[in-house]
């Protein structure tokens, strides 16, 4: 995977950065950014204490202790959803999904992950001690703002009889106003002290309880494979099913029909000339559609593929190609059913590419094994130019071979020859 | 005669009954490879006729079926009805020897031409659907050697590898005996192929013939 393909999640973090850096304090103090902290910092003490007091109610009843060992990852998803008010980059779960549904099977899991130990360890930090320092920071801009409506207070509030402010500010009368000013002169600085500290323990947070890029941008790939896999293998039943349905049902129909049709015709002998006629054509038009059926079925998926394997099957492609094949498959066994599927398939399509766009006057398909690789090569005498880039075929092709993590490689100058080569691995 | 009929579909197996029966054979019908088996363990009938593709694995059971059946009873016929235009099947079909067939499904539809085929592997015959034959002759790298033939000559060979007596092919033109054998002649010559009378033989070489290029080598 290249870095363009898909951005990781460091990316959008980097970009909110760039929006408002905590280098440039001016810019900084302009955004939303300082206030959002703020309000971070002055909130986490609620799901402190509501992790607490939820971990205390479950102490009381002993059978729980599993509860509680994976009391982290509730924490764990409350804390990631508050932490979108300070950083706007994804913040994805560091748990995997169970492989199969269920409490036990969750549980299980969950268990046996180190992400769950992080996150309980940070929620036991957390609710103890982080949070409660959090909101001492956060009440910090409380005190810039009391300094600031110093006299505003005494003003409002009668019974607010102050000692001098810092021993220098009197409480009352036109001197009291020097609060306010260096109050609003304390502001800038406060804030960017808190939004620094903010930004600090965010990354904290991100580095305890968020999916770290490079084990997750991992599992996602495995997870892509995985579902890759499962798609293809899920299209391939899919045609293998649609043949059976279509032998099973359509053609063995038209087949009684046929039957039926040629008995028809027999007894049919004393007849008058159009009723014959009228027979014979129904009967002709059967037989006619059960061939056309029979192509259409072949092609999407050939029965001898399954039972016989490669051989037949493609020296049936051969004798439909148009221009003359020289196929030699040299296989010490059958590979398995998924390989000799995309091996067919490699092989259709680039025969397929050669009829249509070679001008050749020969072609060729070799197969053979090395060590546990599948070898296939197609090639041709043509006038070349085969650019998997232009048609969706041969970039297929590349789609089936890559699913099956293997390699397919086009060799097709302008004037020719073509040559494709497919490398498939596979346990045999 | 008495024939075991082995088809899945009921439809079809009620109709293959019926068309057999109604040429006054004796019919026992099953529907799966091992009412196949047993059918013909218990009473081994004169002729087979079978499904290729059939429970309990819907591949090849009939073929299978087929191979077991000779090995058992080495002369019994059997005729495999597929609807595959399948040249492989044919050709492992006729590799068991004299007394088979592999048609397609729908030639039963030609009613007096299937059950002549029924009667010919009874027989000892050999007999090759005609679109199978058609499909082999059709192929591009034999095409070159089989210009040598004459028209006539390239007719008699679709009929040789079908499975037809030199009396049925004389038939169809309406010419002797004797000048089919001399066409037949001069066609294993221009292809090579040793002079056979044995009719299966003659049909396993220009089978093998047509499957094969003219440089020998395997597709």
């Amino acid at each position: 995977m290249t870095p363009t393909d898909h951005p990781p999640h460091g990316a959008g973090q980097q970009q909110a950065r760039r929006r408002t850096p905590v280098g440039e304090p001016l810019r900084l103090l302009r955004s939303a950014r300082p206030w959002r902290s703020i309000a971070w910092l002055l909130t986490g003490w609620v799901t402190a204490s509501l992790w607490i007091a939820g971990t205390l109610a479950l102490l009381v009843v002993p059978a729980l202790g599993v509860v509680l060992l994976l009391g982290g990852v509730p924490f764990g998803g409350v804390e990631r959803w508050r932490l979108r008010m300070v950083d706007p980059a994804p913040a994805p779960s560091p748990h995997r999904p169970p492989d199969r549904s269920g409490v036990w099977r969750w549980m299980h899991t969950r268990i046996g992950e180190p992400a769950t130990w992080r996150s309980l360890g940070y929620a036991l930090v957390f609710s103890l001690a982080l949070s409660w320092v959090d909101l001492v920071v956060g009440l910090l801009v409380v005190c810039v703002a009391q300094v600031i409506c110093w006299p505003l207070l005494a003003a409002v509030i009668p019974e607010f009889e102050p000692d001098a402010l810092f021993g220098l500010i009197p409480g009352e009368g036109p001197a009291s106003y020097a609060a306010t000013v260096l109050g609003l002169a304390l502001l800038p600085p406060v804030l960017y002290l808190i939004t620094a500290y903010a930004a600090a323990r965010a990354a904290l947070t991100r580095y305890f309880l968020v999916d770290r890029d490079e084990a997750g941008a991992d599992r996602r790939v495995r997870e892509l494979s995985r579902s890759r896999e499962r798609i293809l293998s899920a299209m391939d039943a899919g045609r293998s099913r649609i043949e059976r349905d279509l032998h099973d049902g359509t053609q063995q129909r038209l087949t009684g029909l046929i039957m039926t049709l040629g008995m028809a015709r027999l007894r049919l002998a004393d007849a008058s000339e159009e009723a014959r006629a009228a027979v014979e054509d129904a009967y002709r038009q059967a037989r006619t559609t059960l061939a056309e059926l029979r192509e259409l079925v072949r092609g999407i998926h050939p029965q001898v593929l399954t039972v016989r394997g490669l051989s037949p099957a493609v020296a049936d492609l051969a004798e439909r190609c148009a221009v003359p094949v020289d196929v030699r498959i040299d296989l010490p066994q059958r590979p398995p059913e998924p390989i000799e599927a995309a091996a067919w398939f490699v092989i259709s399509e680039a025969l397929t590419n050669v009829a249509k766009h070679s001008r050749a006057s020969r072609a060729w398909v070799h197969c053979r094994r090395r060590g546990s690789t599948l070898v296939l090569e197609i090639g041709d005498d043509g006038i070349g130019g085969a650019d998997p880039a232009g048609g969706t075929g041969l970039l297929g092709l590349s789609d089936r071979a890559s699913v099956l993590h293997g390699t397919i490689v086009f060799d097709s100058p302008k004037g020719g020859p073509t040559r494709v080569r497919a490398e498939l691995p596979c346990d045999w | 005669m008495r024939l075991v009929i082995a088809e899945d579909s009921a439809l079809l197996r009620e109709g293959l009954a019926l068309i057999l029966a109604g040429a006054g054979h004796d019919v026992t019908a099953v529907g799966d490879m091992d009412g196949l088996l047993g059918a013909v363990a218990a009473d081994p009938p004169d002729a087979v006729v079978t499904d290729i593709r059939m429970p309990p694995g819907y591949r090849d059971e009939g073929l299978r079926a087929a191979l077991r059946l000779r090995r058992e009873h080495a002369e019994l016929p059997v005729l495999v009805l597929s609807q595959y235009v399948e040249h492989a099947y044919a050709t492992e079909l006729v590799e068991l020897g004299g007394g088979v067939g592999y048609l397609l499904k729908d030639r039963v539809g030609e009613v007096p031409e299937f059950l002549a085929a029924v009667e010919e592997v009874a027989a000892g015959g050999t007999v090759i659907d005609p679109d199978i034959v058609r499909k082999l002759l059709g192929r591009r790298r034999i095409q070159t050697t089989l210009e040598r033939l004459t028209d006539r000559e390239r007719e008699v060979l679709a009929l040789i590898a079908q499975g037809r007596t030199n009396a049925s092919i004389a038939a169809q033109f309406a010419v002797t005996d004797a000048a089919i054998a001399k066409h037949i002649g001069n066609i294993l010559t221009k292809l090579d192929l040793p002079p056979e009378t044995d009719g299966h033989r003659r049909v396993l070489a220009v089978l093998a013939y047509l499957r094969y290029d003219s440089n020998g080598e395997a597709p």
